[in-house]
Protein backbone atom coordinates (compact mmCIF):
# COMPACT_ATOMS: atom_id res chain seq x y z
CA UNK A 1 0.00 0.00 0.00
CA UNK A 2 1.41 3.43 -0.93
CA UNK A 3 -0.38 4.61 2.14
CA UNK A 4 -4.04 5.55 2.20
CA UNK A 5 -5.24 9.06 0.71
CA UNK A 6 -5.61 11.92 2.46
CA UNK A 7 -9.19 12.98 0.88
CA UNK A 8 -11.77 15.08 2.79
CA UNK A 9 -12.16 13.72 5.81
CA UNK A 10 -15.07 12.11 7.52
CA UNK A 11 -17.74 14.24 9.55
CA UNK A 12 -18.81 12.16 12.42
CA UNK A 13 -22.37 13.19 12.85
CA UNK A 14 -24.51 12.05 16.18
CA UNK A 15 -25.23 8.48 14.74
CA UNK A 16 -21.85 7.43 13.52
CA UNK A 17 -19.41 8.99 15.97
CA UNK A 18 -19.38 5.61 17.76
CA UNK A 19 -18.60 3.89 14.85
CA UNK A 20 -15.32 6.48 14.04
CA UNK A 21 -14.34 6.01 17.77
CA UNK A 22 -14.67 2.10 17.30
CA UNK A 23 -12.09 1.87 14.65
CA UNK A 24 -9.65 4.19 16.37
CA UNK A 25 -9.37 1.29 18.76
CA UNK A 26 -9.53 -1.61 15.79
CA UNK A 27 -13.07 -1.90 16.52
CA UNK A 28 -15.95 -2.93 14.29
CA UNK A 29 -19.16 -1.63 16.05
CA UNK A 30 -22.46 -2.37 14.89
CA UNK A 31 -26.01 -1.52 15.75
CA UNK A 32 -27.74 -3.94 16.65
CA UNK A 33 -31.85 -3.92 17.08
CA UNK A 34 -33.07 -4.62 20.32
CA UNK A 35 -36.25 -5.99 19.28
CA UNK A 36 -35.61 -7.46 15.88
CA UNK A 37 -31.95 -8.26 16.76
CA UNK A 38 -30.57 -7.01 13.10
CA UNK A 39 -27.01 -5.76 12.96
CA UNK A 40 -27.36 -2.86 10.93
CA UNK A 41 -24.62 -0.43 8.94
CA UNK A 42 -24.81 2.45 8.55
CA UNK A 43 -25.72 3.66 11.75
CA UNK A 44 -29.00 5.27 12.17
CA UNK A 45 -31.68 6.11 14.81
CA UNK A 46 -34.19 3.72 14.77
CA UNK A 47 -33.87 0.12 12.60
CA UNK A 48 -34.97 0.09 8.77
CA UNK A 49 -36.34 -3.37 9.49
CA UNK A 50 -38.67 -2.90 12.42
CA UNK A 51 -38.55 1.05 13.15
CA UNK A 52 -37.35 0.51 16.69
CA UNK A 53 -35.38 3.09 18.55
CA UNK A 54 -33.18 0.80 20.88
CA UNK A 55 -30.56 -0.98 20.17
CA UNK A 56 -27.34 -2.11 21.50
CA UNK A 57 -23.59 -2.67 19.84
CA UNK A 58 -21.56 -5.41 18.98
CA UNK A 59 -18.21 -6.02 17.51
CA UNK A 60 -17.78 -7.65 14.79
CA UNK A 61 -14.80 -9.32 13.46
CA UNK A 62 -15.01 -7.95 10.21
CA UNK A 63 -15.12 -11.35 8.25
CA UNK A 64 -16.93 -11.07 4.91
CA UNK A 65 -17.14 -11.50 1.36
CA UNK A 66 -17.25 -9.42 -1.52
CA UNK A 67 -20.73 -8.14 -2.83
CA UNK A 68 -19.44 -6.15 -5.44
CA UNK A 69 -16.38 -4.25 -6.29
CA UNK A 70 -15.48 -0.78 -8.82
CA UNK A 71 -11.97 -0.22 -9.72
CA UNK A 72 -10.88 3.13 -10.36
CA UNK A 73 -8.02 3.95 -13.12
CA UNK A 74 -8.86 7.35 -14.02
CA UNK A 75 -8.94 9.75 -11.04
CA UNK A 76 -12.76 10.49 -9.61
CA UNK A 77 -12.00 13.30 -7.43
CA UNK A 78 -8.90 14.81 -5.83
CA UNK A 79 -6.13 13.36 -3.62
CA UNK A 80 -6.20 10.00 -4.86
CA UNK A 81 -4.33 10.69 -8.54
CA UNK A 82 -1.13 8.44 -6.76
CA UNK A 83 -3.27 5.73 -5.58
CA UNK A 84 -4.74 4.45 -9.13
CA UNK A 85 -6.08 1.76 -10.04
CA UNK A 86 -7.23 1.33 -6.87
CA UNK A 87 -10.49 -1.11 -5.75
CA UNK A 88 -13.49 0.18 -3.47
CA UNK A 89 -15.19 -3.30 -2.62
CA UNK A 90 -18.66 -3.56 -0.49
CA UNK A 91 -17.84 -6.24 1.86
CA UNK A 92 -21.15 -8.32 2.80
CA UNK A 93 -20.02 -9.25 6.70
CA UNK A 94 -21.15 -12.65 8.32
CA UNK A 95 -23.47 -10.61 10.28
CA UNK A 96 -25.41 -9.79 7.36
CA UNK A 97 -24.51 -5.99 7.17
CA UNK A 98 -22.74 -4.45 3.58
CA UNK A 99 -19.74 -1.88 4.57
CA UNK A 100 -17.31 -0.32 1.92
CA UNK A 101 -13.77 -0.42 1.86
CA UNK A 102 -10.45 -0.20 -0.06
CA UNK A 103 -9.38 -3.38 -1.13
CA UNK A 104 -5.26 -3.33 -0.09
CA UNK A 105 -2.87 -4.23 -0.91
CA UNK A 106 -4.17 -3.89 -4.75
CA UNK A 107 -5.41 -6.88 -5.58
CA UNK A 108 -7.64 -8.50 -7.85
CA UNK A 109 -10.90 -9.30 -6.45
CA UNK A 110 -14.28 -10.94 -7.56
CA UNK A 111 -17.78 -11.21 -6.18
CA UNK A 112 -17.40 -14.04 -3.16
CA UNK A 113 -14.27 -13.73 -2.42
CA UNK A 114 -13.30 -14.05 1.70
CA UNK A 115 -12.11 -10.71 2.82
CA UNK A 116 -9.84 -9.97 6.06
CA UNK A 117 -10.46 -6.46 7.89
CA UNK A 118 -7.42 -3.94 8.13
CA UNK A 119 -7.28 -0.82 9.97
CA UNK A 120 -4.68 2.34 8.52
CA UNK A 121 -4.37 4.91 11.26
CA UNK A 122 -5.15 8.58 9.29
CA UNK A 123 -3.10 11.64 11.37
CA UNK A 124 -7.26 12.00 12.51
CA UNK A 125 -9.28 9.12 12.05
CA UNK A 126 -8.41 5.79 11.66
CA UNK A 127 -9.51 3.82 7.96
CA UNK A 128 -11.10 -0.09 8.06
CA UNK A 129 -9.97 -1.56 4.53
CA UNK A 130 -10.19 -4.79 3.27
CA UNK A 131 -7.42 -7.72 2.55
CA UNK A 132 -8.23 -11.10 1.05
CA UNK A 133 -8.58 -13.40 3.84
CA UNK A 134 -6.07 -15.32 3.00
CA UNK A 135 -3.47 -12.46 2.92
CA UNK A 136 -0.66 -12.31 5.97
CA UNK A 137 -2.25 -9.90 8.78
CA UNK A 138 1.50 -8.65 9.09
CA UNK A 139 2.33 -7.92 5.72
CA UNK A 140 5.74 -5.73 6.37
CA UNK A 141 4.63 -3.23 3.74
CA UNK A 142 1.41 -2.76 5.11
CA UNK A 143 2.68 -2.38 8.84
CA UNK A 144 5.11 -0.18 8.07
CA UNK A 145 2.52 1.89 6.05
CA UNK A 146 0.13 1.90 9.04
CA UNK A 147 2.04 4.45 10.98
CA UNK A 148 2.70 2.09 13.64
CA UNK A 149 -0.87 2.17 15.01
CA UNK B 1 -56.28 10.68 -14.33
CA UNK B 2 -54.99 8.16 -16.67
CA UNK B 3 -55.43 9.68 -20.06
CA UNK B 4 -56.42 13.18 -19.09
CA UNK B 5 -53.74 14.94 -19.93
CA UNK B 6 -50.99 14.91 -22.64
CA UNK B 7 -47.51 16.52 -23.81
CA UNK B 8 -47.75 18.89 -26.07
CA UNK B 9 -44.42 19.99 -27.36
CA UNK B 10 -40.61 19.97 -26.24
CA UNK B 11 -37.97 22.09 -26.35
CA UNK B 12 -34.36 22.35 -26.30
CA UNK B 13 -31.47 24.82 -26.42
CA UNK B 14 -27.24 23.10 -28.14
CA UNK B 15 -26.18 20.69 -26.37
CA UNK B 16 -22.77 22.18 -25.89
CA UNK B 17 -19.83 22.04 -24.15
CA UNK B 18 -18.99 25.50 -22.83
CA UNK B 19 -22.69 27.46 -22.87
CA UNK B 20 -21.45 30.67 -21.85
CA UNK B 21 -24.35 31.31 -20.85
CA UNK B 22 -26.01 31.79 -17.77
CA UNK B 23 -28.48 28.72 -16.22
CA UNK B 24 -31.37 30.70 -16.37
CA UNK B 25 -30.71 32.02 -19.40
CA UNK B 26 -30.97 28.36 -20.92
CA UNK B 27 -34.35 27.59 -18.95
CA UNK B 28 -35.84 30.36 -20.54
CA UNK B 29 -35.19 29.67 -24.01
CA UNK B 30 -35.73 25.70 -23.46
CA UNK B 31 -39.04 26.55 -21.87
CA UNK B 32 -39.98 29.66 -24.54
CA UNK B 33 -39.28 27.34 -27.32
CA UNK B 34 -41.44 24.15 -25.26
CA UNK B 35 -44.35 26.58 -25.36
CA UNK B 36 -43.79 27.45 -29.23
CA UNK B 37 -43.16 24.14 -30.12
CA UNK B 38 -46.43 22.97 -28.92
CA UNK B 39 -48.16 26.25 -31.01
CA UNK B 40 -49.33 28.03 -27.21
CA UNK B 41 -48.65 31.43 -26.12
CA UNK B 42 -45.92 32.13 -22.78
CA UNK B 43 -49.09 33.81 -21.60
CA UNK B 44 -51.00 30.71 -21.49
CA UNK B 45 -48.30 28.89 -19.02
CA UNK B 46 -49.76 28.50 -15.83
CA UNK B 47 -47.05 25.80 -14.01
CA UNK B 48 -43.80 25.09 -13.96
CA UNK B 49 -41.63 22.45 -12.50
CA UNK B 50 -37.84 21.29 -12.70
CA UNK B 51 -35.18 19.57 -10.17
CA UNK B 52 -31.63 20.34 -9.52
CA UNK B 53 -28.59 18.73 -7.31
CA UNK B 54 -26.89 20.92 -5.13
CA UNK B 55 -28.37 23.79 -6.47
CA UNK B 56 -26.77 23.51 -10.22
CA UNK B 57 -30.05 25.26 -11.73
CA UNK B 58 -32.42 27.92 -11.25
CA UNK B 59 -35.96 27.69 -9.54
CA UNK B 60 -38.98 27.68 -11.44
CA UNK B 61 -39.62 31.24 -10.42
CA UNK B 62 -36.82 32.80 -11.59
CA UNK B 63 -38.00 31.27 -15.01
CA UNK B 64 -40.96 32.75 -14.26
CA UNK B 65 -39.60 36.07 -14.44
CA UNK B 66 -37.04 36.06 -16.88
CA UNK B 67 -40.10 35.39 -19.48
CA UNK B 68 -42.51 37.44 -17.73
CA UNK B 69 -45.03 35.40 -16.94
CA UNK B 70 -48.27 36.04 -15.26
CA UNK B 71 -49.10 34.25 -12.43
CA UNK B 72 -48.07 30.56 -12.05
CA UNK B 73 -50.72 28.42 -10.20
CA UNK B 74 -48.07 26.07 -9.30
CA UNK B 75 -44.20 25.06 -9.27
CA UNK B 76 -42.53 22.23 -7.69
CA UNK B 77 -38.59 22.56 -7.60
CA UNK B 78 -37.01 19.24 -6.58
CA UNK B 79 -33.62 18.18 -4.75
CA UNK B 80 -33.19 15.29 -7.66
CA UNK B 81 -31.57 14.15 -10.26
CA UNK B 82 -32.37 11.71 -13.12
CA UNK B 83 -35.39 10.23 -10.77
CA UNK B 84 -37.33 13.40 -11.32
CA UNK B 85 -38.42 14.23 -14.97
CA UNK B 86 -41.10 11.17 -15.25
CA UNK B 87 -42.30 11.72 -11.95
CA UNK B 88 -42.56 15.64 -13.05
CA UNK B 89 -44.93 14.99 -15.70
CA UNK B 90 -46.52 12.51 -14.11
CA UNK B 91 -47.49 15.75 -11.01
CA UNK B 92 -48.03 18.21 -13.97
CA UNK B 93 -50.56 16.04 -15.54
CA UNK B 94 -52.23 15.88 -12.58
CA UNK B 95 -52.35 19.29 -11.94
CA UNK B 96 -53.70 20.10 -15.08
CA UNK B 97 -56.05 16.77 -14.79
CA UNK B 98 -57.43 18.61 -11.46
CA UNK B 99 -57.77 21.83 -12.67
CA UNK B 100 -55.16 23.24 -11.09
CA UNK B 101 -53.34 24.62 -13.71
CA UNK B 102 -53.96 24.46 -17.21
CA UNK B 103 -50.52 24.60 -19.09
CA UNK B 104 -47.49 22.90 -16.89
CA UNK B 105 -43.70 23.67 -18.14
CA UNK B 106 -40.69 21.10 -16.92
CA UNK B 107 -37.83 21.56 -17.94
CA UNK B 108 -33.98 20.86 -16.61
CA UNK B 109 -31.28 23.16 -17.31
CA UNK B 110 -27.83 23.13 -15.88
CA UNK B 111 -23.88 23.93 -16.75
CA UNK B 112 -23.52 20.68 -16.17
CA UNK B 113 -20.02 20.51 -18.25
CA UNK B 114 -18.64 23.60 -17.56
CA UNK B 115 -19.72 24.20 -14.36
CA UNK B 116 -20.66 21.77 -11.31
CA UNK B 117 -20.52 18.25 -13.26
CA UNK B 118 -22.67 15.84 -10.96
CA UNK B 119 -19.85 12.95 -12.15
CA UNK B 120 -17.72 14.53 -9.19
CA UNK B 121 -19.91 16.18 -7.05
CA UNK B 122 -20.26 15.76 -3.12
CA UNK B 123 -23.68 15.08 -2.37
CA UNK B 124 -25.05 16.17 1.06
CA UNK B 125 -26.22 14.02 3.64
CA UNK B 126 -25.70 11.64 6.45
CA UNK B 127 -23.87 8.65 3.84
CA UNK B 128 -20.85 10.57 2.54
CA UNK B 129 -18.89 10.07 4.99
CA UNK B 130 -18.86 6.69 4.59
CA UNK B 131 -17.86 7.06 0.58
CA UNK B 132 -15.77 10.54 0.16
CA UNK B 133 -12.69 9.64 2.56
CA UNK B 134 -11.99 6.10 0.98
CA UNK B 135 -11.78 7.50 -2.72
CA UNK B 136 -15.93 6.27 -3.35
CA UNK B 137 -16.91 9.53 -4.47
CA UNK B 138 -18.11 9.76 -8.03
CA UNK B 139 -21.73 8.35 -9.39
CA UNK B 140 -20.27 6.56 -12.20
CA UNK B 141 -18.76 4.31 -9.13
CA UNK B 142 -21.83 3.99 -7.06
CA UNK B 143 -24.12 2.60 -10.69
CA UNK B 144 -20.75 0.80 -11.38
CA UNK B 145 -21.39 -1.43 -8.32
CA UNK B 146 -24.58 -2.15 -9.42
CA UNK B 147 -23.19 -3.17 -12.42
CA UNK B 148 -20.59 -5.02 -11.49
CA UNK B 149 -22.52 -7.45 -9.24
CA UNK B 150 -25.34 -7.31 -11.94
CA UNK B 151 -23.48 -8.81 -14.20
CA UNK B 152 -22.13 -11.36 -11.99
CA UNK B 153 -25.20 -12.44 -11.13
CA UNK B 154 -26.84 -12.33 -14.49
CA UNK B 155 -23.98 -13.96 -16.45
CA UNK B 156 -23.66 -11.14 -19.04
CA UNK B 157 -20.47 -9.23 -19.47
CA UNK B 158 -18.33 -6.30 -21.23
CA UNK B 159 -20.45 -7.58 -25.00
CA UNK B 160 -22.99 -6.99 -23.48
CA UNK B 161 -22.76 -3.40 -21.75
CA UNK B 162 -20.92 -2.80 -25.46
CA UNK B 163 -24.11 -3.65 -27.07
CA UNK B 164 -25.65 -1.19 -25.67
CA UNK B 165 -23.20 1.82 -26.09
CA UNK B 166 -22.95 0.73 -30.05
CA UNK B 167 -26.27 0.69 -30.68
CA UNK B 168 -27.29 4.06 -29.46
CA UNK B 169 -24.19 5.48 -31.17
CA UNK B 170 -26.09 4.66 -34.57
CA UNK B 171 -29.47 6.33 -33.54
CA UNK B 172 -27.23 9.40 -32.55
CA UNK B 173 -25.86 9.84 -35.91
CA UNK B 174 -29.27 10.70 -37.02
CA UNK B 175 -29.61 12.98 -34.34
CA UNK B 176 -27.57 16.70 -35.12
CA UNK B 177 -28.19 17.66 -31.17
CA UNK B 178 -26.50 14.70 -29.88
CA UNK B 179 -22.79 15.39 -28.61
CA UNK B 180 -21.21 11.81 -29.92
CA UNK B 181 -22.29 11.20 -33.11
CA UNK B 182 -18.74 9.29 -34.19
CA UNK B 183 -19.65 5.66 -35.32
CA UNK B 184 -18.68 2.88 -32.50
CA UNK B 185 -18.00 -0.48 -33.48
CA UNK B 186 -17.40 -3.16 -30.59
CA UNK B 187 -13.92 -3.48 -31.25
CA UNK B 188 -13.30 -0.21 -30.25
CA UNK B 189 -15.54 -0.26 -27.09
CA UNK B 190 -13.83 -2.87 -25.58
CA UNK B 191 -10.42 -1.27 -26.85
CA UNK B 192 -11.18 1.52 -24.84
CA UNK B 193 -9.08 1.58 -21.31
CA UNK B 194 -11.46 1.22 -18.31
CA UNK B 195 -12.35 4.56 -16.52
CA UNK B 196 -14.06 2.62 -13.71
CA UNK B 197 -14.05 -0.93 -14.03
CA UNK B 198 -16.47 -2.17 -15.45
CA UNK B 199 -17.12 0.92 -17.73
CA UNK B 200 -15.01 2.15 -20.38
CA UNK B 201 -15.67 5.91 -21.90
CA UNK B 202 -18.15 4.66 -23.92
CA UNK B 203 -20.16 3.08 -21.00
CA UNK B 204 -20.69 7.04 -19.46
CA UNK B 205 -22.72 9.42 -20.34
CA UNK B 206 -21.82 12.92 -21.93
CA UNK B 207 -21.96 15.83 -19.30
CA UNK B 208 -23.25 19.27 -21.22
CA UNK B 209 -24.28 22.12 -20.65
CA UNK B 210 -27.80 23.26 -21.69
CA UNK B 211 -31.71 22.62 -21.31
CA UNK B 212 -34.78 20.99 -22.09
CA UNK B 213 -38.15 21.64 -21.63
CA UNK B 214 -41.77 19.71 -22.34
CA UNK B 215 -45.25 20.87 -22.18
CA UNK B 216 -48.06 19.51 -20.02
CA UNK B 217 -52.04 19.86 -21.18
CA UNK B 218 -55.30 18.87 -20.64
CA UNK B 219 -56.30 15.74 -23.57
CA UNK B 220 -58.61 18.47 -24.69
CA UNK B 221 -56.77 21.18 -25.09
CA UNK B 222 -53.86 19.52 -26.81
CA UNK B 223 -55.42 17.99 -29.34
CA UNK B 224 -56.23 21.62 -30.81
CA UNK B 225 -52.67 22.54 -30.91
CA UNK B 226 -49.43 22.18 -33.41
CA UNK B 227 -48.77 18.43 -32.66
CA UNK B 228 -50.58 15.35 -32.11
CA UNK B 229 -50.80 15.08 -28.28
CA UNK B 230 -48.48 12.51 -26.48
CA UNK B 231 -51.43 10.88 -24.12
CA UNK B 232 -50.06 10.93 -20.62
CA UNK B 233 -51.42 7.79 -19.92
CA UNK B 234 -49.76 6.40 -16.51
CA UNK B 235 -47.10 7.66 -14.80
CA UNK B 236 -45.16 6.05 -11.38
CA UNK B 237 -42.65 7.54 -9.00
CA UNK B 238 -41.35 4.26 -6.85
CA UNK B 239 -38.37 4.07 -4.07
CA UNK B 240 -37.61 0.73 -3.10
CA UNK B 241 -37.30 -0.14 0.69
CA UNK B 242 -34.33 1.24 2.44
CA UNK B 243 -33.37 3.12 -0.44
CA UNK B 244 -30.36 5.05 1.64
CA UNK B 245 -29.62 8.10 3.48
CA UNK B 246 -28.79 10.52 -0.05
CA UNK B 247 -28.47 9.87 -3.17
CA UNK B 248 -25.03 8.05 -3.28
CA UNK B 249 -25.78 5.58 -0.46
CA UNK B 250 -27.11 2.08 -1.16
CA UNK B 251 -25.50 0.18 1.73
CA UNK B 252 -28.80 -1.16 2.98
CA UNK B 253 -30.33 -1.71 -0.38
CA UNK B 254 -30.69 -5.67 -0.69
CA UNK B 255 -30.21 -6.18 -4.30
CA UNK B 256 -27.65 -4.18 -6.81
CA UNK B 257 -29.26 -6.47 -9.78
CA UNK B 258 -32.89 -4.96 -9.18
CA UNK B 259 -33.40 -0.97 -9.46
CA UNK B 260 -36.83 0.98 -9.02
CA UNK B 261 -37.78 -0.25 -12.31
CA UNK B 262 -38.18 -3.63 -10.65
CA UNK B 263 -40.38 -2.22 -8.14
CA UNK B 264 -42.78 0.36 -10.42
CA UNK B 265 -43.32 -2.22 -13.16
CA UNK B 266 -46.56 -3.44 -11.98
CA UNK B 267 -48.07 -0.45 -11.18
CA UNK B 268 -47.03 1.03 -14.35
CA UNK B 269 -48.60 -1.17 -16.80
CA UNK B 270 -51.51 -1.63 -14.57
CA UNK B 271 -52.39 2.23 -14.73
CA UNK B 272 -52.19 2.15 -18.16
CA UNK B 273 -53.94 -1.07 -19.18
CA UNK B 274 -51.22 -1.99 -21.25
CA UNK B 275 -48.33 -4.53 -20.53
CA UNK B 276 -44.84 -4.94 -21.51
CA UNK B 277 -45.39 -6.85 -24.78
CA UNK B 278 -47.33 -3.58 -25.98
CA UNK B 279 -44.71 -1.56 -25.96
CA UNK B 280 -43.40 -0.07 -29.69
CA UNK B 281 -40.76 2.37 -28.14
CA UNK B 282 -38.75 1.84 -25.12
CA UNK B 283 -36.53 5.42 -23.81
CA UNK B 284 -34.64 3.81 -20.56
CA UNK B 285 -32.39 6.13 -18.56
CA UNK B 286 -28.91 5.28 -19.43
CA UNK B 287 -26.37 7.58 -17.33
CA UNK B 288 -24.41 4.14 -17.91
CA UNK B 289 -24.92 1.35 -20.22
CA UNK B 290 -25.42 -1.30 -17.35
CA UNK B 291 -29.26 0.55 -16.26
CA UNK B 292 -30.45 0.02 -19.54
CA UNK B 293 -29.78 -3.71 -19.38
CA UNK B 294 -31.19 -3.13 -15.61
CA UNK B 295 -34.55 -1.25 -17.21
CA UNK B 296 -34.91 -3.25 -20.11
CA UNK B 297 -35.16 -6.58 -17.67
CA UNK B 298 -36.58 -4.65 -14.36
CA UNK B 299 -39.60 -3.36 -16.63
CA UNK B 300 -40.15 -7.21 -17.93
CA UNK B 301 -39.50 -6.04 -21.86
CA UNK B 302 -37.06 -8.98 -21.56
CA UNK B 303 -36.40 -11.79 -19.19
CA UNK B 304 -34.27 -11.93 -16.30
CA UNK B 305 -30.59 -12.06 -17.77
CA UNK B 306 -31.64 -11.74 -21.20
CA UNK B 307 -31.31 -8.68 -21.75
CA UNK B 308 -27.43 -7.92 -23.21
CA UNK B 309 -28.68 -10.44 -25.90
CA UNK B 310 -31.89 -9.19 -26.90
CA UNK B 311 -29.90 -5.63 -27.26
CA UNK B 312 -27.12 -7.89 -29.34
CA UNK B 313 -30.05 -9.35 -31.83
CA UNK B 314 -30.92 -5.95 -33.04
CA UNK B 315 -34.02 -5.76 -30.93
CA UNK B 316 -33.21 -2.85 -29.94
CA UNK B 317 -32.66 -0.94 -33.06
CA UNK B 318 -34.97 1.12 -35.50
CA UNK B 319 -35.54 -1.70 -37.49
CA UNK B 320 -36.17 -3.97 -34.51
CA UNK B 321 -39.01 -5.33 -31.91
CA UNK B 322 -38.39 -2.43 -29.58
CA UNK B 323 -36.69 0.35 -30.97
CA UNK B 324 -35.05 1.74 -27.88
CA UNK B 325 -32.87 5.03 -26.92
CA UNK B 326 -33.63 6.50 -30.34
CA UNK B 327 -32.21 9.83 -30.21
CA UNK B 328 -28.64 8.28 -29.07
CA UNK B 329 -29.79 8.47 -25.18
CA UNK B 330 -28.10 10.88 -22.41
CA UNK B 331 -24.90 8.19 -23.56
CA UNK B 332 -24.18 10.09 -26.79
CA UNK B 333 -26.71 12.69 -27.11
CA UNK B 334 -26.27 14.16 -23.56
CA UNK B 335 -26.46 14.34 -20.12
CA UNK B 336 -29.86 16.22 -19.43
CA UNK B 337 -30.66 14.17 -16.67
CA UNK B 338 -33.21 12.33 -18.48
CA UNK B 339 -35.25 15.24 -19.91
CA UNK B 340 -34.24 14.94 -22.94
CA UNK B 341 -35.24 10.88 -22.94
CA UNK B 342 -38.87 12.18 -21.45
CA UNK B 343 -38.09 14.65 -24.97
CA UNK B 344 -37.73 11.79 -27.33
CA UNK B 345 -40.21 9.56 -26.02
CA UNK B 346 -42.68 12.53 -26.62
CA UNK B 347 -41.05 12.89 -30.05
CA UNK B 348 -41.54 9.16 -30.93
CA UNK B 349 -45.37 9.19 -29.82
CA UNK B 350 -45.88 12.49 -31.90
CA UNK B 351 -44.11 10.66 -34.92
CA UNK B 352 -41.73 13.23 -35.34
CA UNK B 353 -38.51 11.67 -35.06
CA UNK B 354 -37.90 12.06 -38.71
CA UNK B 355 -34.64 9.46 -40.12
CA UNK B 356 -34.62 7.76 -36.29
CA UNK B 357 -38.78 7.73 -36.11
CA UNK B 358 -40.10 4.12 -35.10
CA UNK B 359 -42.12 2.29 -37.52
CA UNK B 360 -44.77 1.76 -34.75
CA UNK B 361 -45.36 4.43 -31.95
CA UNK B 362 -48.67 3.91 -29.96
CA UNK B 363 -47.16 2.98 -27.16
CA UNK B 364 -43.65 4.33 -25.71
CA UNK B 365 -42.16 3.46 -21.72
CA UNK B 366 -40.18 6.28 -20.44
CA UNK B 367 -37.77 6.11 -17.33
CA UNK B 368 -35.98 8.59 -15.11
CA UNK B 369 -33.59 6.88 -12.59
CA UNK B 370 -30.81 4.50 -12.12
CA UNK B 371 -30.80 2.91 -8.76
CA UNK B 372 -32.70 2.69 -5.47
CA UNK B 373 -35.60 5.07 -6.32
CA UNK B 374 -36.95 6.33 -9.94
CA UNK B 375 -40.11 7.16 -11.78
CA UNK B 376 -41.38 5.97 -15.45
CA UNK B 377 -44.20 6.97 -17.65
CA UNK B 378 -46.08 4.87 -20.52
CA UNK B 379 -46.99 7.89 -23.33
CA UNK B 380 -49.42 6.97 -26.15
CA UNK B 381 -50.59 8.19 -29.06
CA UNK B 382 -54.76 9.37 -28.57
CA UNK B 383 -56.46 6.44 -29.39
Amino acid sequence: MSGLPAGPLPEPDLESAVWWDGLREHKILLQQCGECGRPRFPPLPSCPWCASATCHLMESPGHGTVYSYVTAHVPMSPGYETDLPYTVATVELAEGPRILGRVEPPTPVAVGDRMAPRFFAHPTWTELYFAPANAPADDPALAAADGGA
Amino acid sequence: MSGMAAVAGVGYTPFTRASGRSVLSLAAEAVANAVNDAGLRLDEVDGMGSFMLSDDSVPCVAVSSALGLGQLRTTLDLQLGGQAPCHLVWQAAHTVARGDARVVVVYRALNGRSGARVGSMRFAGMGGQYRYPIGYGAYLMYVGMWAQRFLHETGQGAEDLGAVAVGQRVYAQENERALRREPLSLDEYLAEPYVVDPYRRSDCTAEVDGACAVVVTSLERARDLAHPPAVVSSGCYRAGPRPGLDIGDHLLWEDYTRNYTSWLRDDLFGRAGVGPGDVDVAEIYDCFTSTVLMGLEGLGLCGRGESGAFVRSGACALDGRLPTNTGGGLLAEGYLHGMNTVAEAVLQVQGRGGPRQAPHHDVAVVTSGALMDGSAMILTTDR
